[in-house]
């Protein structure tokens, strides 16, 4: 398939310059992580004093949770709300008529995925150091396949947030930010996933973050990192990204053919 | 006409949407260095043709060629040698004008952006623009620097939705006079759409006069009016938006 990184690269750095030209956008990568992390942080340490349950395991099963489901979450959101940056500037007509492809398209704002990914768990990954003495290295070798399975899938939820706001109009603009919502009491972030009611255990299990915040809890547990849960996570990826592509694909065609691209660029 | 030189070749194209017909049967050609004008009423079909030239919308039926090529087969080779620009799309506001304008450089795989990023704002008289940030221009320095977006690439075809509206007179005559300028000094071929009678006179070789999805006049603006007796193109217009098309003979073509 032909594919142009100069396409992608000038796609990018437009993002670059919309976040440079205006700090407040960085509140949002910045503020709202921390705010959590800082709830969940202090609730934990309250925990902690109480003296209930098996601590300090379980505080780092918490904040652990939220600095990876931030990850998953920034990444979904570096692909929708990059395309609605091109709908708020009244800019996607410009870039659609110009030649870029849609996978170049798409690479471009998952690229801004993981920029975003970077800026938010840095912040995090300090914060948590320097605040609660959590520290994310503590995942060892399975750190990388772990953020990667996760920046993985929120790619592909991206892809189809953006593919149902492109189909249902500006109105849906608030699947951008609903859609890993939707997916989160199944994604066992915060708690293993034995706790959910049997018949939905395999539907958590379908989703390619559950085996790896199933895998962060087994880490910090002090067991060795389960490569079975890693594996498992990216095979799910490969197929939700195949069903995202296709998801995708199929509704740009339908959007092209109703004429809802131009409508949903000019609104 | 001399094949070699078409441009841009739209053959029987239909566009429905539903029960509704927003296009039946539009065909038309774009030779080098002309340029067309497509005029009608609101919901005469010019922007659903516009959006179907640009590859926004895919047809129900008909075909696109331009440079000889299908429209849908080699999208990304045609895209490279075409540009837009329209009153109702925008630059990103809070960049600068120098950064959107790199951004679309790169994206139109331009050789030697800054050099002709220069050029352009020189051409356009907005140098003095470069570091505006975009979303503080008047309406007439938008229009000229989007206008340096959609020439970015050397463009062999423009297609401008409206490039006009909303200038004030003085702005707006520059604008035709420099859209002419181009199209006779580099054979730029322009599709105009407008509500703007006196941007079709002055600036298209020939229009096509839209109604319902149909082509109901095409030839000279001169021409068009004459062959409906009527003053002008802005009177026969008026007379088409009032439902007057039997009482002036019009059928469509």
């Amino acid at each position: 398939m032909p594919f142009s990184f100069n396409t992608v690269s000038a796609l990018v750095l437009r993002y670059i310059y919309l976040y440079t030209r205006n700090p407040v956008r960085f509140v949002e990568l910045i503020f709202w992580p921390l705010v959590d992390l800082l709830m969940w942080g202090f609730l934990t340490v309250y925990l902690k004093k109480q003296g209930v349950g098996e601590f300090p395991t379980a505080i780092t099963y918490l904040i652990g949770g939220m600095i990876l489901w931030d990850v998953l979450f920034r990444s979904q959101q570096g692909v929708s709300i990059s395309f609605l940056e091109d709908v708020w500037t009244r800019n996607l007509l410009n870039i659609f008529v110009a030649p870029v492809r849609t996978v170049e398209y798409v690479a471009a704002t998952c690229v801004v995925g993981v920029l975003r990914v970077g800026v938010t768990l840095l912040v995090l990954v300090l914060v948590a150091s320097l605040a609660y003495q959590f520290h994310l290295t503590d995942l060892g070798f399975g750190l990388l396949p772990f953020l990667g399975n996760l920046i993985l899938f929120g790619w592909f939820l991206g892809m189809i947030s953006t593919a149902l706001i492109m189909r249902l109009g500006q109105a849906a603009e608030s699947l951008a930010w609903a859609v890993p919502f939707f997916i989160q009491p199944l994604a066992s972030v915060f708690y293993p996933v034995s706790v959910l009611p049997e018949w939905l255990q395999p539907i958590a299990m379908a989703l390619p973050c559950t085996p790896v915040f199933e895998g962060m809890r087994t880490v910090l547990a002090g067991q060795p990192v389960p490569w079975g849960s890693i594996q498992h996570a990216f095979i799910l990826n490969l197929i939700w990204g195949t069903i995202a592509g296709l998801f995708f694909a199929v509704n740009l065609r339908h959007v092209r053919k109703a004429g809802l691209l131009v409508k949903v660029a000019t609104q | 006409m001399n094949h070699s030189t078409v441009i841009l070749e739209a053959d029987k194209l239909v566009k429905t949407f539903g029960d509704s017909t927003a296009l039946d049967g539009l065909s038309f050609q774009v030779t080098k260095g002309e340029s067309l004008g497509l005029l009608g009423v609101n919901g005469a079909g010019k922007t659903t043709a516009m959006n179907l030239l640009l590859g926004l919308t895919t047809p129900t039926s008909g075909t696109i060629r331009m440079f000889g090529k299908d429209l849908w087969k080699h999208r990304i080779e045609i895209l490279k040698q075409v540009n837009f620009s329209s009153a109702y799309t925008s630059l990103p506001s809070n960049l600068l004008v120098w950064q959107n304008l790199t951004v679309f450089a790169r994206l139109y795989g331009v050789a030697k952006p800054k050099q002709r990023i220069e050029e352009l704002l020189e051409l356009l008289d907005i140098t003095h623009l470069r570091k505006s940030v975009t979303g503080t221009l008047s309406a007439g320095e938008s229009t000229r620097v989007n206008l340096a977006k959609a020439l970015l690439n050397e463009p062999r075809l423009l297609l401008l939705d409206e490039p006009t509206a909303s200038l004030d007179p003085d702005i707006a005559d520059r604008v035709r006079k420099l859209l002419r300028k181009l199209q006779a000094e580099r054979g730029l071929s322009i599709l105009y759409t407008s509500h703007n009678m006196r941007d079709i006179e002055e600036v298209c070789d020939r229009l096509i006069f839209l109604h319902g999805g149909k082509v109901l006049a095409e030839g000279t603006p001169g021409e068009v009016h004459e062959r409906f007796h009527r003053s002008s193109l802005e009177d026969l217009f008026i007379g088409v938006a009032r439902g007057e098309i039997d009482a002036i003979g019009l059928k469509p073509l």
